[in-house]
């Protein structure tokens, strides 16, 4: 067997794509967030719990209503998505304009409501979601064992991510959303409904959370704490890479969870706190993040 | 707020503005003084136990006011200093039968400072939700840090801590006694919080928290100003920690938790933010409420109900209650 710096390669790929499946969903999360805050200037503190009710969402869907996998890929993000545009409308909508920690402390409470009414309902300990048969198995690739669920979950993260890209960069939707980013009131003026454009951009930020939320049943226990600790680092990941670009978000995210990987292999000790061990030495040498423009 | 506009006004009248400062003082001092009576017979009708943890919050929301409500910086990190207080404390107690207790709490209130100057530094670097999402990152490394580090006890804390001698004279394992100390304990943090906010550093300090780009332009060293600020901050939350440590005998992983950060920021801004006496209410609201629900049937919704005052805070009630009472004094009997 290989070996690199005396690991064997095998053991080292493994860790490398538990690392990569990790990066996939920091990617995602960070993403959402970006968009949200780039338009509604507001850090969305219930992305975990919005994760975390996408997944419990699969799970429902697949006890009582007989909704498979790949239908609650599209279905979870849908309803997720639109209970965030109800929250958009009714709660965020009241404080915009205000100092933008009143944004963090409300989805902050938010996020207390949505993880501890779970709690009550499901208590902590989650249940599992089977993996769907057309994924089971995987494939030897010689050097390691590849299980189809995880290559796939990279996959799909990474075309969701990049599709993401796409409609923001280069089509003109995307472009309303940039320039509403850059200045909304001048966006009014030109006739495009802002309010909406906000609205659904908060449902799109948290169906991408959902989304992620689905991916992750499968692989995580689905319990009601599984999004608020898998946040705070992808907090950090925010800060490590700045929110100003969409394309940052998406590479942080993956970087940091190979970061994460490898801190497995080599000293596992560290492999909880070396993102947050990465911010801290970003902030020391790049305190506006690796992409960030100074706020 | 409007100290510094009001600086040349303040030159041509000197004697005005000076017997409203007095006035305003003396009322202030009468209403604390009157509060402490209040204080020293409260265990005769009150379980000294939850008073002791009513100040110990008191202390903890009272510090964190300090830098949301007159420095403007939301940390959302405190959890941290709160257990480095309680854990330092709890092992230096624990290890050293003979140390007596007061050294204990200073050892743990001293680690808690440096934290402080740790985080600050690097928090500082950033503004506004940058600052919340940095210092609460951070507060997770520690986190992890006391679930892993020998000497915290892991899932199970410390257990045991012994309440030791005051001075090595003063038996603290009374309750009543232990509520005199950590009265003590609370009026000389409270006195220090004070002292600050009403210090030229204090006013410096709201003047950045209202117009930094003009702070910086009159030449105040900005970046200094917030780090002091948060190193005291910091540095009384270790106090409140390691004061509740020896009152429970208890470290445990759930002040390090970011439960316990936002706990802290809901009794602040239910209180009321910038407030002299809103910390304090709002801890005294948010501890009995808690007590009062984990007795009864509502035990499993605290999360949820603390949740539910989060979100009706920020959208209905900003000014918190304090706040409120003020605007209604003042609409009322001026």
């Amino acid at each position: 067997m290989t070996l690199i710096f005396g690991i064997p390669l095998g053991v080292l790929l493994g860790q490398l794509l538990l690392g990569l499946i990790n990066g996939a969903f920091y990617a995602l999360l960070s993403l959402g967030l970006a968009i949200i805050f780039g338009l509604l200037r507001i850090i969305n503190f219930a992305h975990g719990a919005l994760y975390m009710l996408g997944a419990f969402a699969a799970l429902l869907g697949l006890q009582h209503l007989g909704v498979n996998y790949w239908m609650a890929l599209v279905l979870s993000p849908l309803v997720v998505g639109a209970l965030g545009m109800a929250i958009e409308r009714h709660l965020l909508r009241r404080i915009a304009g205000e100092d933008h920690l009143y944004g963090l402390l409300l989805t902050f409470g938010l996020a207390l409501i949505l993880e501890g009414g779970f709690v009550k309902l499901f208590g902590v300990s989650g249940a599992s979601y089977p993996t769907p048969d057309l994924l089971k198995g995987g494939v030897n690739l010689g050097f390691m064992f590849l299980p189809g669920y995880r290559a796939w979950v990279v996959v799909a993260a990474l075309v969701v991510c990049f599709a993401t890209w796409f409609m923001i960069e280069r089509t003109r939707l995307g472009s309303y959303l940039r320039a509403g980013t850059e200045n909304p009131k001048l966006m009014q003026a030109f006739g495009i409904n802002v309010p909406l454009l906000i609205t659904l951009t908060y449902g799109y930020g948290v169906a991408l959370a959902a989304f992620a939320g689905v991916l992750a049943a499968p692989i995580y226990p689905v319990s009601p704490t599984m999004g608020a600790n898998l946040l705070i680092v992808v907090f950090a990941v925010v800060v490590i890479g700045g929110m100003g670009s969409i394309m940052g978000a998406i590479v942080t995210g993956l970087a940091m969870g190979l970061i994460e990987g490898l801190t497995k292999v080599f000293y596992p000790q560290a492999a909880s706190t070396v993102v947050f061990l990465v911010m801290v030495i970003v902030l020391l040498f790049r305190p506006a993040g690796l992409f960030g423009k100074e706020a | 707020m409007s100290s510094v506009e009001n600086l040349p006004l303040a030159a041509l009248q000197p004697s005005v503005e000076q017997e409203r400062m007095r006035a305003a003082r003396r009322r202030r001092v009468g209403f604390c003084l009157a509060l402490l009576g209040v204080a020293l017979v409260a265990p005769l009708a009150i379980y000294p136990v939850f008073l002791m943890k009513l100040l110990c919050f008191a202390l903890f929301a009272c510090a964190f006011n300090l830098l949301l409500g007159y420095a403007g910086l939301l940390s959302f990190g405190h959890a941290a200093f709160l257990a480095t207080g309680g854990y330092v404390t709890g092992y230096l107690l624990s290890q050293y039968s003979g140390l007596s207790t007061e050294l204990g709490i200073l050892a743990g209130t001293v680690a808690s400072g440096v934290l402080g100057l740790g985080f600050g530094l690097l928090a500082i670097r950033r503004q506004g939700i940058y600052f919340a999402m940095i210092t609460l990152a951070l507060a997770q490394l520690v986190f992890f840090v006391y679930v892993q580090a020998p000497f915290t006890g892991g899932e199970n804390g410390l257990q045991g801590v012994p309440r030791g001698h005051l001075f090595g004279l003063i038996d603290l394992s009374s309750n009543l006694a232990m509520y005199y100390f950590v009265l003590a304990v609370f009026v000389f943090g409270f006195a220090v919080i004070q002292r600050t906010i009403h210090s030229p550093y204090g006013q410096v300090l709201k003047a950045i928290r209202d117009n930094e780009p003009r702070a910086i332009s009159l030449g105040y060293n900005v970046a200094a100003h917030k780090l002091l600020a948060f190193v005291i901050s910091a540095t009384l939350t270790g106090l409140a920690g390691a004061t509740k440590t020896v009152v429970f005998q208890l470290a445990s992983l759930t002040d390090a938790h970011w439960h316990m950060s936002g706990e802290v920021i809901l009794m602040t801004l239910l209180g009321g933010v910038g407030t002299v006496l809103g910390p304090l209410v709002g801890a005294g609201v948010v501890v009995t409420l808690q007590s009062y629900l984990s007795n009864g049937p509502l035990g499993d919704w605290v999360h949820v109900i603390l949740g539910v005052i989060f979100v009706l805070c920020v959208l209905l009630f900003r000014a918190g209650i304090v706040g409120w009472l003020r605007k209604l004094v003042r609409r009322n009997f001026k």
